[in-house]
């Protein structure tokens, strides 16, 4: 039988902290004030509970992998079958079979390289910018303060926000290089007011997304942040570590899994972004925004070419799994800690 | 029972109560903006004179009452993003518990796959679901929303249930189960209130999502089942002037989930507090 | 309670033997003249109680997409659609329309000719126009006073352009001359089109080739960009209607070439700040008029198949009528009738007297021809656009390579030699030639 006692001192990577131990693993939960921890390596598998539990275990399981297995294949299917054929909404009864046609003459749009690297900078620079200025904000609110309620209020409220509307508000309050919010705070300063959305269109998508999901970020930090075990840090604080070597070795650690989550989530929304796109500049000028969802409608919903567009949308899918190889290999191995 | 321990990343209160004012106030302020355009007229809210001083009116908000059915859209956003949340949460949290404490070596695969069914941009699906939609008499019927929410946040669930799960210590599992008591009664008034927090949030960011979802509920929807975001659609008027109406609609489309939030995020918080409970 | 008994027999059998009331869906876009016809539905409802209208409002591109989706699948969701000179000719010939066939009452001929022609396919009605607009020049006549600029009836763009410099005054917030910019079919496009056609240019030549190096595009976007790199507001490569309305209001804007119904709002006091500062005139000519201003009309169509079709024409010829004219009229005002649609609207004396802006306007629709808007003669149907169903994809690109051009990313040239490689592009997979 084992007990929570069966522990080895184990020091965690690279962290010089003295005699006691910068745990890495989650701590006992009967111990009484005492600074020093025994740590718990990674738990291996329990042979008896595991095999009186597996197929409960399996059953729990079902429920969702079965519905999203369906909900998937059906779909994925149809689409697969519809990017071989000839299948334009405009052409109904024209349904032969097209062999690699639709992909070709998607990959073969002038724009494509274009609405590749767009697709992969919005994704990059937008989970940069909401796991980094996330993981500060959650920081800074993390202790009590006065109003920190409405704060957290305050911080959350632009995920409520329609993408659309959001779109909309960022095009015409702020960024209009006349009448804009931002444009009459460069006036007052005596600046040139910037055209953001010709100058600098996807830089301005990349802004509106951001300001959108930074809140998805916050939230999940925050509510990874709280279960950080406080006696860790005060003990590693008496032991003289200041700061920055508390988040670096103790904080940022403990946030690795919800960084690998924000990271995986993000990477399936930021793809398919288009709505804010669409509303504001319309993919331009040029290609300068165009990313491969934008693509994607193009052939979708103005061309109603749905071979063409399946094809594509199976095109989006295999990016996001390259995307998503090469973020596991930077995070995701967090997945098993 | 310790004392109240900081974490000692900003020097003193003071200073970290103006930054986090500061911060919050920032990103607020598009949304303040919103807000204050709701109570102009259409002239006001595109002039720059009248950006700060105007008189407020109610006529947006009024017209947006007269004009749509709020009620029922707000009816229909209520009750396909609760049911499709709580049933999600049905699903989902059993499978993140059975992964996150029963692991196995497919466990990961298991995680990447249910990403990978998002990978693919709604756009491109359109055409196979709506003719789904149709053979099944699901066109705009909630019932056929609330399957396509519940669906398109389940693996988001799975993972933000599972990464939460695995935050609590597999040895309070043991611990009651060394107490003897079968796996749901103990477990479960020891395990839920230690995932409420997680729950809560996921629950809760599910629930903005679908709220928001605007692809299918505009594409799969027509007279009867449409939700907020129909609403908002039918004020971007192409030819004339919308903006101060548009933010007036935008105010109410969100007014109840903000106070639903502003309810919530206490909950949000509890969270997983090891160093207090004791 | 024999009495109580009989009493809810009765009212049990009757209301099983009630009228079902049939739920009518139209689908419309959210201009100002369709949420008054919701707002007028309710005398519809009263003079037909066993129908009840159910309204779905959208943005003018995800409707679109919505009707047509759902069209092309027979999805069956709406009884009524709103469609445009677009889409019109496309699905009235591919059938997917019901053959509109009102009355005598209803006055068919009374119809202005080129919308008339513009909604039907072989010669059959597919949709009822609600209303129509054309394009036209609108100035600020305070300011071309002050400048000394006198407008002909159809000025020439290179009079507009002169004029434009001298009305151009960005130190006090002034802008000589405010078009479209933003990346759209039906955006930036719809006007540049008509520039083209003024600059004696053709979308595709009678083989279907696309001509958008040939000498009059080239003149034309190289004078557009121009003008607007001189005399235009900062931002026009993402300006549409919308956001050169508020300019307009503002009173940033000296001149402004756009959609006839611009003219309600920028008269309108309510929401513009020169409301009586405003005057007309035709769009701009350079070689030929021909094509200089554009024809569009939204309008009432039934799919084919519908299961309420009955209703449903009741409705559009409710809402399509002379009456119903008459019924905005007094409900609202002869300034606010949907206009563009029928002779008799402009000849009632009430209409003239109250919008000023009607004359200019009927002249311009009147002066649009769909079938004949080219200086060399065209394959295709339309002013602003090419009733194709290629056509949507095309102008998006090439409206996103004019945006580019406009924004100073791309030169002109540069422009137009990609915008004729996507459009080619398209034909070519649509099969138009080899």
């Amino acid at each position: 039988m084992r007990t929570s006692t069966d522990a080895a001192m184990v020091s965690a990577p690279g962290a010089p902290l003295g005699t006691t131990t910068a745990p890495v693993g989650s701590a006992p939960p009967q111990q009484g004030a005492r600074v020093l921890r025994l740590v718990k390596p990674k738990a291996p598998k329990q042979p008896e509970q595991h095999a009186m539990h597996r197929p409960l275990a399996r059953l729990l399981l079902a429920p969702a992998v079965g519905t999203l297995f369906l909900w998937m294949i059906v779909p994925l299917l149809m689409t697969i079958y519809f990017s071989f054929i000839r299948y334009n909404l405009m052409q109904p009864g024209e349904h032969g079979f097209a062999g690699l046609m639709n992909y070709e003459f998607f990959v073969t749009d002038p724009s494509f390289m274009t609405a590749v690297m767009n697709t992969l900078l919005l994704l990059g620079s937008v989970i940069a910018i909401t796991v980094v200025v996330g993981i500060g904000v959650a920081l800074l609110v993390n202790e009590p303060f006065p109003g920190r309620g409405i704060v957290r209020v305050l911080l959350i409220s632009p995920f409520f926000v329609m993408p659309t509307v959001n779109a909309l508000l960022w095009k015409h309050m702020m960024m209009n290089p006349i009448y804009g919010v931002l444009a009459q705070v460069s006036k007052f300063f005596g600046a040139q007011p910037i055209d953001w959305l010709t100058d600098y269109p996807l830089f301005s998508v990349i802004v509106m997304v951001a300001w959108q999901w930074l809140p998805f970020a916050v939230l999940i930090f925050i509510t990874a942040l709280q279960s950080m075990n406080r006696e860790q840090l005060e003990a590693a604080r008496m032991d003289g570590a200041n700061a920055f070597q508390q988040f670096r070795f103790l904080v940022l650690p403990h946030l690795s899994r919800p960084i690998a989550v924000v990271v995986m989530i993000e990477m399936i929304f930021l793809l398919s972004v288009f709505a804010e796109i669409f509303t504001t500049t319309g993919g331009g000028p040029g290609d300068a925004s165009t990313n491969i969802a934008f693509l994607i409608f193009k052939q979708a919903l103005l061309n109603f070419d749905v071979g063409v567009a399946s094809a594509g949308a199976l095109f989006a899918v295999l990016l996001a799994n390259v995307a998503a190889i090469f973020l596991i290999r930077m995070v995701g191995k967090n997945l098993e800690r | 029972m310790s004392a109240p321990i900081t974490l000692r990343i900003a020097p003193a209160l003071a200073v970290r109560t103006v930054a986090a004012w500061l911060v919050a106030l920032l990103i607020f302020f598009p949304i303040a903006f919103m807000l204050l355009t709701s109570f102009k007229t259409e002239l006001q809210a595109i002039s720059v004179s009248t950006m700060w001083h105007f008189t407020p009116t109610l006529e947006n908000y009024t017209l947006v009452q007269s004009r749509s059915d709020y009620l029922l859209y707000a009816k229909n956003s209520v009750i396909t993003s609760v049911v499709s949340t709580l049933l999600g949460l049905l699903i989902a949290a059993p499978a993140a518990y059975s992964m996150a404490f029963f692991p196995s070596r497919r466990t990961k695969d298991i995680l990447m796959w249910m990403l990978g069914t998002k990978m693919m941009p709604a756009v491109g699906a359109l055409v196979p679901v709506y003719v789904l939609a149709q053979s099944s008499s699901l066109l705009d019927t909630r019932l056929g929303l609330i399957i396509v929410f519940t669906l398109s946040n389940l693996p988001l669930m799975v993972w933000m249930l599972y990464s939460h799960f695995k935050e609590i210590p597999p040895d309070i599992l043991e611990a009651c189960r060394m107490d003897g008591a079968n796996l749901w009664d103990e477990c479960r008034h020891v395990l839920l209130p230690l995932s409420l927090g997680g729950l809560a949030s996921t629950g809760l960011l599910c629930l903005v999502l679908s709220w928001n979802e605007a692809f299918w509920s505009l594409n799969l929807t027509a007279a009867h089942a449409g939700t907020l975001a129909a609403l908002i659609a039918s004020y971007s008027s192409p030819e004339g002037l919308f903006w101060a109406k548009l933010s007036a609609a935008s105010v109410m489309a969100i007014a109840p989930i903000v106070v639903f939030g502003w309810f919530s995020q206490k909950q949000l918080v509890q969270g997983l507090t090891f160093g207090a409970v004791k | 309670m024999k009495l109580k008994t009989s009493l809810a027999l009765a009212f049990g059998l009757s209301t099983a033997f009630a009228v079902q009331a049939t739920d009518l869906v139209v689908a419309t876009v959210n201009n100002g003249h369709m949420i008054e016809m919701q707002k007028l539905t309710k005398h519809f409802e009263a003079a037909n109680p066993d129908i009840h209208v159910k309204w779905v409002t959208l943005e003018e591109g995800v409707l679109r997409q919505r009707v047509t989706t759902d069209i092309a699948t027979k999805g069956g969701q709406f009884d009524v659609m709103t469609i445009g000179m677009y889409e019109t000719p496309i699905w009235g010939k591919k059938g997917w329309l019901n053959e509109l066939k009102p009355d005598a009452a209803y006055d068919t001929d009374d119809i202005l000719p080129a919308i008339r022609n513009g909604l039907s396919a072989n010669g059959k009605l597919y949709a009822a126009p609600f209303y129509g607009e054309s394009s036209m020049l609108m100035y600020r006549k305070d300011l071309a006073e002050k400048a000394g600029v006198k407008f002909a009836e159809r000025p020439t763009w290179e009079q507009v352009r002169d004029a434009a410099a001298k009305m151009n005054d960005p130190a006090n917030g002034v802008y000589g001359i405010c078009l479209r910019g933003k990346p759209g079919w039906g955006d930036n496009m719809a006007f540049l089109t008509t520039m083209a056609n003024a600059f004696g240019g053709q979308w595709f030549d009678m083989s279907w080739k696309p001509q958008l190096e040939s000498k009059p595009w080239k003149d034309a976007v190289t004078f557009y960009v121009d003008m607007m790199k001189k005399y235009g507001p900062p931002g026009s490569s993402s300006n549409s209607f919308n956001e050169i309305l508020a300019l307009y209001n503002e009173g940033k804007c000296a001149m402004w070439v756009d959609a006839t119904i611009a003219a309600s709002f920028i008269t309108d006091p309510k929401q513009s700040k020169v409301a009586d500062k405003v005057d007309f005139a035709q769009a701009p000519s350079q070689v030929t008029d021909k094509g200089a201003n554009w024809l569009w009309a939204w309008a009432l169509a039934i799919p084919a198949g519908s299961k309420n079709s009955e209703a449903a024409q009741k409705f559009i010829n409710w809402a399509t009528s002379k009456d119903y004219i008459k019924l905005v009229a007094k409900e609202e005002g002869w300034g606010s009738v949907p206009t563009g649609t029928r002779k008799s609207t402009y000849l009632s004396r009430e209409f003239r007297q109250a919008a000023k802006f009607g004359a200019a306007e009927q002249k311009a629709i009147f002066s649009a021809n769909p079938n004949d808007s080219t200086l060399p003669k065209s394959p295709y149907v339309g002013v602003q656009f090419a009733a194709i169903p290629e056509f949507q994809a095309i102008g998006i690109a090439v409206g996103q390579q004019m945006s580019a051009a406009l924004a100073g990313k791309t030169s002109v040239d540069e422009a137009l030699k990609a915008s004729q490689a996507a459009a080619d592009r398209e034909m070519r997979k649509a099969g138009y030639y080899k």
